[in-house]
């Protein structure tokens, strides 16, 4: 009577009219030992249908979070953050403060240089008067050598009174 | 959506959608790889995956449909993962015993059927869905999808048969 039902459920099968119930009846009766012989071609195929539903898909997926990709961004933005505060400097040139300091300090600059000129002509002219006193003093060495000159004259002087 | 929500929303059927790769591709890398696609496209849109009704069924529609491109995508690069060495009447002892294995058959007698009624033994022999997903997820009716799987189901069993009766081929 088993063999008779399953004999049935199997035409049905084949004209694909079973439900899942009567399905895994079949299954069930053809992945066990006692097939009846005739109907022994059925069992590799049932057999197959239960071994193929335990293949697994073992391999991993790399699932990246989304925080990954900000991170990425943010660098991104330092990196341009950075660029854009050594460029617009460049290019937006000196500030109106600026200017006004760099002028502030050529002033400053140009009136140190004239007060130090102003120094340095006096001190050509000191020089000058400094020659004339090197003069003076040759002058007055010359002196100095005609009065050794003189006490020597005077030297002599005293030995001819003595002699007297 | 977190990523641990993701996970335990695909788990179960991670591996259906493998299988069916796997028996549309053949290759067993192949079908890691169009599984490993199909899941990262649905990560990749999980904000939307809260409006399909059945996530399951939309995912087994997208492997079919990516498996199918990449088979056509294949067979116009005129790379075939078709074997076609099974007639090789000299092959070695190892593949003789292999030939032997039962199991072998059938897969490749389910591997020579058109793409449609592969699909639909997947769908409901291995996977045992029932006809109404079934046809939502290849948009058939159910009658096309019984008429289908008959005579899938009948081929099969015809090969079986003269394989059992004569032996290897």
């Amino acid at each position: 009577m088993v063999l008779n039902s399953i004999e049935k459920l199997i035409e049905k099968y084949d004209n694909a009219e079973t439900s899942l119930a009567e399905e895994a009846q079949l299954r069930a009766y053809f992945t066990s030992d006692n097939v009846a012989p005739h109907l022994e071609h059925y069992k590799p195929m049932f057999v197959y249908f239960a071994q193929s539903q335990n293949e697994q898909y073992t391999k991993d997926v790399p699932l990246k979070p989304k925080r990954t990709i900000l991170y990425q961004w943010i660098s991104v933005a330092a990196v341009a953050v950075l660029m854009l505060g050594i460029i617009v400097p460049n290019i937006l040139g000196p500030s109106q403060e600026e200017i006004e300091q760099r002028a502030l300090a050529m002033e400053t600059y140009n009136k140190t240089m004239e007060a130090l000129s102003l120094v340095s002509l006096g001190m050509n002219e000191g020089k000058q008067q400094l020659n004339t006193l090197a003069m003076v003093s040759d002058n007055f060495n010359q002196g100095i050598e005609e009065a050794s000159r003189l006490s020597e004259f005077s030297k002599t002087t005293n030995k001819i009174f003595k002699n007297k | 959506m977190k990523q641990a929500d993701f996970v335990s929303l695909v788990m179960p059927f991670k591996d259906k959608v493998f299988r069916l790769a796997k028996r549309l591709l053949v290759s067993h890398e192949e079908a890691e790889d169009a599984t490993q696609e199909i899941l990262l496209k649905l990560w990749r849109n999980k904000e939307k995956i809260g409006d399909y009704k059945n996530v399951e069924a939309f995912s087994m529609t997208m492997t079919k449909n990516f498996c199918l491109d990449r088979l056509k995508s294949k067979q116009a690069q005129n790379l075939k993962i078709v074997h076609s060495n099974y007639t090789d009447n000299s092959s070695s002892l190892q593949k003789q015993v292999e030939a032997r294995d039962s199991m072998d058959w059938v897969s490749r007698i389910i591997e020579d059927l058109p793409e449609q009624q592969k699909i639909i033994v997947q769908l409901r022999d291995i996977e045992q869905y029932d006809f109404a997903e079934i046809a939502k997820m290849l948009d058939m009716n159910e009658t096309a999808i019984r008429v289908n799987l008959s005579r899938a189901r009948k081929t099969i069993r015809e090969k079986l048969t003269n394989t059992h009766r004569y032996g290897i081929k």
